[in-house]
């Protein structure tokens, strides 16, 4: 008899190994996954990579199509559309990521409150559905417009169109765990209300928390994109995606490139994500499986 | 039944009062003088003086908030600044362009979607389903002005099939007006039919799964009497609810739609008036689509609870 057939017995593998396995087994986890990357470190090293200065115009290259130069083409001031695509990566990515934050700190604030205390959860859940209400696109291209179009306030805009459904995904998981047994037995020993949920309860929303808020990048990027479309979004110079489309819907007969490349790159940076959601939906909660 | 309906407009009518009070509290959000953020830095003190009086700013706020009510109730929404028209008569006179073009994207929307998760279901994770998947997920990850610019080169632009955009009401020329609404409508319609297909495919996946199918199969009924006469039926109820959610995405792509075809619905109202700080349109719109929201996901769920019993006698 060895060792280890006298230690404690604990299975194999805990829940947490077993979600991992099967999110490195998931072909749309991983190919969700090489898309984010590929974009992320574009948008990372945009000024190493970019070939031109994305916002030098060159009025003799105006409106060229693409070659072996300007791989993407030029718009109508010359500025070589790969490095604007490339620059507006990160612009659009980092907006995506600051609303993740945002979005997810309001979330879990909010649907952590209304899930652990019942006097709240109905004021709180109203307040959430009537936000709801609001076609969410409308109400973030109003927000920002009302407190005029900058950075900042296109994240705050996109975070309060994604927040109540968020808080809504944390708060069904804190209402079960909530009701296990070890958040009783913390509370016999006098462990305070606000450590339980902190530290015992929340750690359940942890899955679905991670799926919606890779959703919530895919929704904040396409929702930036519209945003600066009708003129909502990141005042110019700054290249965001949606921006550079809106430039090049004046061009659209004789330099179709202008909008079809930033829109080719919205549609990766989304389908990466969206594929990655899909991926740790999968794994964390397989029978959530569509 | 009568209980159900009771609670569920109950239930409709705190949070629409609550939605018209956020409609009324995106005023507070403008960053400094209110009044001054509607006109231009050339305007004279007295003219920001008149319009903050015109606007009621210069009350206390509970009064402000109370005459909001009183007017909203009364279906007044407030004079549109650059209009100079009454904003709720702007958005009647265009919610029939804008429910036309997301009604009709709405049904196509959901025969497609319906129908490639039937298929997906009963090809179970074989090529056709992987495939239409793949495809739904790519729908899913396009955005709608960017797939109506690409429509309207390829449909337009380069095979000059339809017009690029503009709009003839139905009124005038039905033909001429299904020329102008199906390039937007197919537009709108395919960013959604994505997210219906793989509602429609989980839903009928599962009803798949029963028990009582296994008996239809078992009693030798064809294949595709069970998926559509025993299977659909049943999976339809949860599908229902996913009408309600895309009913509010497409009146959010409409709005944005609107902008690439150059349709003057509700939408151009609302993007026109971000330009020119309009904000009583700004406010009246986004308080209008989100009645017209409600409205919809009520109708849905009294017929929801019509078709299934279980969800008027719960809780």
């Amino acid at each position: 008899m060895t060792d280890a057939a006298l230690s404690f017995e604990r299975p194999s593998v805990s829940p947490t190994q077993a979600s991992l396995k099967r999110l490195f087994r998931s072909r749309s986890f991983m190919i969700g996954a090489a898309l984010v990357i590929l974009m992320a470190l574009v948008a990372l090293f945009a000024d190493a990579l970019a070939p031109f200065d994305p916002l030098r115009s060159n009025a003799r290259m105006r409106l060229t199509a693409p070659n072996e130069t300007y791989w993407f083409g030029t718009d109508h001031f010359g500025r070589d559309i790969l490095s604007r695509v490339m620059v507006g990566a990160r612009i659009s990515l980092a907006i995506g990521a600051m609303t993740v934050v945002l979005t997810g700190i309001t979330g879990t604030i909010v649907g952590a409150v209304a899930g652990f205390f019942p006097r709240l959860d109905n004021p709180i859940m109203r307040l959430m559905d009537a936000l709801m209400a609001f076609p969410s696109i409308v109400l973030a291209m109003v927000v920002s417009a009302v407190l005029g179009a900058s950075l900042t306030n296109v994240v705050i805009a996109l975070s309060i169109a994604t927040m109540p459904h968020t808080a809504r995904i944390v708060r069904a998981s804190v209402l079960v765990g909530r009701e296990l047994d070890y958040v009783d037995a913390a509370r016999s020993v006098g462990v305070t209300e606000m450590t339980i949920l902190f530290r015992h309860v929340l750690i359940n929303a942890t899955g679905p928390l991670i799926v919606r808020l890779t959703y919530v990048f895919a929704i904040a990027i396409l929702a930036e994109a519209a945003l600066s479309f009708v003129g909502a979004g990141p005042p110019p110079p700054t290249p965001s995606f949606g921006a550079i489309i809106a430039q090049g819907r004046d061009f659209m007969r004789e330099a179709p490139w202008i909008t079809i490349f930033p829109g080719l790159a919205i549609v990766i940076c989304v389908l990466g994500l969206n594929l990655l959601g899909d991926g740790l939906r999968d794994a964390f909660d397989p029978r959530s499986k569509l | 039944m009568t209980a159900f309906l009771i609670r569920r407009l109950a239930g409709a009518f705190v949070v629409l009062v609550l939605v018209s009070l956020m409609s009324f509290a995106l005023i507070w959000l403008v960053p400094g003088d209110t009044a001054a953020a509607f006109l231009d830095a050339s305007a004279t003190p007295e003219q920001i003086a008149k319009l903050r009086s015109a606007l009621g700013l210069d009350k206390p706020l509970p009064l402000q908030m109370i005459e909001w009510y009183g007017r909203v109730l009364s279906g007044d929404l407030g004079q549109s600044i650059l209009l100079n028209r009454s904003v709720a008569d702007a958005l009647l006179e265009r919610l029939p362009v804008t429910l036309a073009l997301a009604s009709l994207a709405l049904v196509f929307a959901v025969i497609a979607g319906v129908a490639a998760g039937i298929v997906s279901a009963v090809y179970h994770n074989r090529w056709p389903d992987q495939a239409l998947m793949a495809t739904a997920l790519l729908g899913l990850s396009v955005p709608d002005f960017w797939l109506g610019l690409v429509m309207v080169l390829v449909f337009a632009v380069s095979l000059g099939w339809l017009p690029s955009g503009g709009f003839t009401p139905f009124t005038s020329d039905p033909v001429g007006w299904l020329r102008t609404v199906i390039l937007p409508a197919l537009t709108l319609g395919l960013v959604q039919v994505g997210f219906i297909a793989r509602m429609a495919r989980a839903s009928m996946l599962e009803t798949l799964n029963q028990d009582f199918i296994r008996t239809a199969d078992a009693k030798g009924l064809s294949r595709l009497t069970i998926v559509l006469r025993h299977g659909l039926p049943n999976a339809m109820i949860p599908i229902l609810t996913v009408i309600g959610i895309v009913a509010g995405a497409l009146l959010g792509g409409t709005v944005i739609i609107e902008q690439v075809f150059s349709i003057p619905g509700i939408g151009r109202l609302i993007v026109g008036a971000i330009g020119s700080r309009d904000f009583p349109v700004l406010q009246g719109g986004l308080l209008f689509l989100a009645v017209v929201y409600l409205t919809i996901n009520l109708i849905v769920d009294i017929l929801y609870a019509v078709v299934d019993p279980r969800v008027r006698l719960s809780q």
